[in-house]
């Protein structure tokens, strides 16, 4: 298991960013990720991979209209 | 021409540091026209804006006043960083008034050269009071110091037209129509409650009149009822130091600094550019914060059918600069062009559409159930013409259309009206009765509050169904975001000052979606901050647009993106840039804490600013209906297990239903405790003298107010 914004989830090896978001049904675009508190560029979401019992953030900068 | 009722002339006071140092006041019933001074006590108390209004507006009324006694103001002010060229979104006014809608003060922005104009003619801020005898329209030349009170009976009601005619009649020739700015109302003002008011300004590459709008609570509704058609200002001579700045290299400085992040990161990020504020038509959808067929829902499959790409790529002009005040390079006041209308008075006619904003797309669209881009642009543009808050229109109508498809009203008591979700020649033709004044759409026009009512006593409805139902707080309708997952938002539309408007915070992703204010003490210091840091653009005259809807490129390095570190910064530059003073951050929301604490004693003074006024219909905080807990009933289900313990596969659905409405009711109680503890209220909600003083608010005439309730 992992933990994504503070929630259990479930972890699959070889699990990447994208997968995550993709999985999670997070299509927004304005999107920062961190893996146990380290920062991860949008360039790096298709290769990072996440490991199990990992931390993951996912900010969403909208603070609406 | 019509008649000239009165004629006044006035040295323009030159503006010094931001201020012009004088207000307008012009009393209708007799004409009377005066010049008053802006004194160093409502600077600092009240900074501008929304703050000068308040503070004129308390003391035109008594709590006796209602919305059509002649004491009522209109009052505007764009504040002292409104009208500088040189940073995005610097040309919002505010308007306030005793709503129609609510009973208590509304305010409501807007964008249009309006206010920019009225502040280079010297007018910190204008209270217009009284009522005239006939219709007139005010003319202020800011170039000549001449005020002019004409007979207007003669001229068309509905803005496009009215606009286009007074900018082309006080204009000596084509070039010099972008320095005249009308605001008015239009022919749905008369009859509702949820009149508008535009505010203009003339687009030279179109060659013709846009416009924004001051939407909420009804002010058109009080314009009219003033009978003041059109209110004209001229200014020519707009240039970037007109504010008299302490210090306008700092102020280049920072605007080159953010117009070259929208020029790098706009694309990357919220594309405001191409689509303005409608880019989250899809993403609120996905994250099931929609506002669909009444808020049962928060999207639907077909909401595609009116997706940011089809607006862009068949609707929506690209490529020329759409901002509504100079110098903003956000530019996102997108606009339909030659859209060939084929409903009401002007069917077969090609006209602009201002829009569709996101408002308009998710409460014309989604809300009523009609997922048709060319439907949306027509409703867009009849409630700007006519001059009716679309955002109450489409909860109100939305809110009519679930009582008939639930059986609480019929098509007969509707005049006729097949007001099916998805009907939007029936929502078409509900507009034009509304301008009218004729079948439902007279009835129509009154809001939410009033149906409830009515559908009640007249027509036999269920007084619990549709108080359940019928999306407002104090009277006003809800703007268009669906969020019974986020609690801090339920919170942030049911206790907002004026009523459930987003523009005081906008919690969702936050709360719903990163988790990052789990506990009630997180989501009240987000209802702290939020609602004071955005209170102060209103103060200043800026829009809320660029603080957010583009980032710095690191702002994920800072320590609380959601706020945008460097923004604030840049907004506590400007300030000191312009007025000389040397505020930070912390003062920044001190300001706009004096005056938030102050328009929560006028909603008491006025006899709505208690607990009890602040509660949510419960469509806000859960599932109401059976089909709503059953479109997500594996959320609601997981939910009674793990806050509740309870087991539903044992339980009946209703079971389920009224235990999920228990909790949630129970955590919403909670939210208030711990809102009005961080705001420093007592626990109905009453701002205590201990805070009115820590912030320097503990004026005399404010103690006078919440003493007796403490």
């Amino acid at each position: 298991m992992i933990k994504v914004n503070t929630e259990e989830s479930p972890w699959r090896p070889g699990m990447t960013v994208r997968a995550l978001l993709d999985e999670k049904l997070f299509t927004f675009r304005h999107i920062i990720v961190r893996i146990n508190g380290e920062f991860v560029s949008e360039e790096d979401f298709e290769k990072q991979t996440i490991q199990d019992g990992d931390d993951v953030l996912v900010l969403h900068l909208m603070a609406g209209g | 021409m019509g008649t000239i009722l009165k004629d006044y002339s006035y040295t323009p006071a030159k503006i010094k540091r931001g201020y012009s140092g004088k207000s307008l006041y012009i009393n209708l019933a007799d004409l009377r026209i005066e010049q008053k001074e802006i004194t160093e006590f409502m600077k600092e108390k009240f900074t501008g804006g929304k703050g000068f209004d308040l503070w004129y507006l308390w003391h035109a009324i008594t709590p006796e006043t209602r919305w059509d006694s002649p004491e009522n103001e209109i009052v505007m002010s764009v504040g002292p960083l409104g009208g500088i060229t040189q940073y995005s979104g610097t040309g919002k006014t505010l308007l306030c008034a005793i709503s129609p809608l609510t009973g208590i003060p509304i305010d409501s922005n807007v964008g249009g050269y309006f206010g920019p104009l009225l502040k280079f003619s010297g007018w910190d801020a204008f209270e217009i009071q009284g009522k005239a005898d006939r219709e007139i329209l005010i003319f202020i030349d800011g170039n000549n110091g001449r005020i002019q009170i004409e007979d207007a009976a003669e001229y068309p009601e509905d803005a496009h037209l009215l606009a286009e005619e007074l900018t082309k009649k006080y204009s000596e020739n084509e070039d010099d129509m972008v320095n005249v700015s009308v605001a008015c109302t239009g022919s749905g003002a008369k009859y509702g409650y949820m009149g508008m008011i535009n505010f203009s300004f003339y687009d030279p590459r179109r060659k013709v009149c846009r416009f924004k709008q001051a939407a909420r609570g009804g002010l058109g509704t009080i314009l009219h009822d003033k009978k003041v058609k059109a209110l004209v200002v001229k200014y020519r001579g707009v240039k970037p130091n007109l504010n008299d700045a302490a210090d306008i290299s700092t102020i280049n400085k920072v605007g080159v600094k953010y117009h070259k992040e929208m020029h790098d990161l706009d694309q990357k990020q919220n594309k405001m550019r191409q689509i303005g504020t409608a880019n989250t038509v899809m993403i609120m959808s996905q994250y099931d914060l929609l506002p669909t067929r009444n808020f049962q829902t928060g999207g639907d499959p077909e909401t595609i059918k009116i997706s940011p790409k089809v607006f862009i790529e068949e609707w929506l002009t690209q490529g020329l600069h759409d901002g509504c005040w100079y110098g903003c390079t956000m530019s996102c006041a997108k606009c339909a062009d030659h859209f060939l209308l084929t409903t009401g008075p002007y069917a077969g006619q090609r006209v602009t559409v201002d829009g569709p904003e996101y408002e308009c797309a998710a409460g014309l669209g989604a809300n009523l159930g009609v997922f048709d881009p060319q439907a949306i642009l027509e409703e867009n543009f009849y409630c700007d013409t006519y001059g009716i808050d679309l955002i109450s229109f489409a909860t109100c109508t939305a809110f009519i259309m679930e009582c008939y498809q639930r059986g609480q009203i019929t098509q007969e008591q509707m005049g006729g009206l097949d007001l099916r979700f998805g009907n939007s020649q029936a929502v078409l033709e509900l507009l034009h009765q509304m301008s009218r004044g004729e079948g439902f759409g007279r009835l129509a026009g009154l809001g939410i509050r009033k149906l409830k009512q009515i559908f009640v006593e007249q027509f036999g409805a269920d007084p619990k169904l549709l108080q359940d139902i019928g999306m407002e707080v104090k009277g006003l309708e809800y703007s268009e975001y669906a969020h019974k997952e986020s609690l801090a938002q339920q919170g942030g539309f049911a206790m907002a000052t004026k009523g459930p408007q987003h523009d005081e915070a906008w919690l969702i992703f936050m709360d719903m979606v990163n988790k990052q204010i789990p506990t009630f003490e997180d989501k009240a210091n987000a209802l702290y901050y939020f609602p004071m840091f955005r209170t102060w653009f209103g103060l200043v005259g800026l829009c809320k647009l660029p603080w957010n809807d583009i980032v710095p490129a690191d702002n994920h390095k800072t320590d609380s993106p959601a706020k945008v570190p460097e923004h604030v910064q840049n907004y506590v530059d400007l300030f000191n840039a312009v007025t000389g003073k040397n505020i930070d951050k912390e003062e920044l929301i001190i300001q706009s804490e004096r005056v938030y604490q102050f328009q929560r004693v006028f909603n008491v003074r006025m006899g709505k600013g208690e607990r009890k006024d602040d509660y949510a219909p419960y469509r806000s905080l859960g599932p109401v209906t059976r089909e709503e807990y059953l479109s997500r009933q594996e959320l609601y289900d997981k939910q009674l297990r793990e806050f509740q313990q309870l087991d539903p596969e044992a339980m009946g659905l209703d079971e389920k239903i009224a235990a999920t409405r228990r909790y949630r009711e129970d955590q919403y109680e909670q939210l208030m405790d711990a809102v009005y503890r961080r705001r420093g209220w007592t626990n109905n909600g009453i701002p205590t003298p201990e805070r009115l003083k820590a912030i320097g608010m503990d004026l005399p005439e404010l103690l006078e107010v919440i003493e007796p309730k403490l």
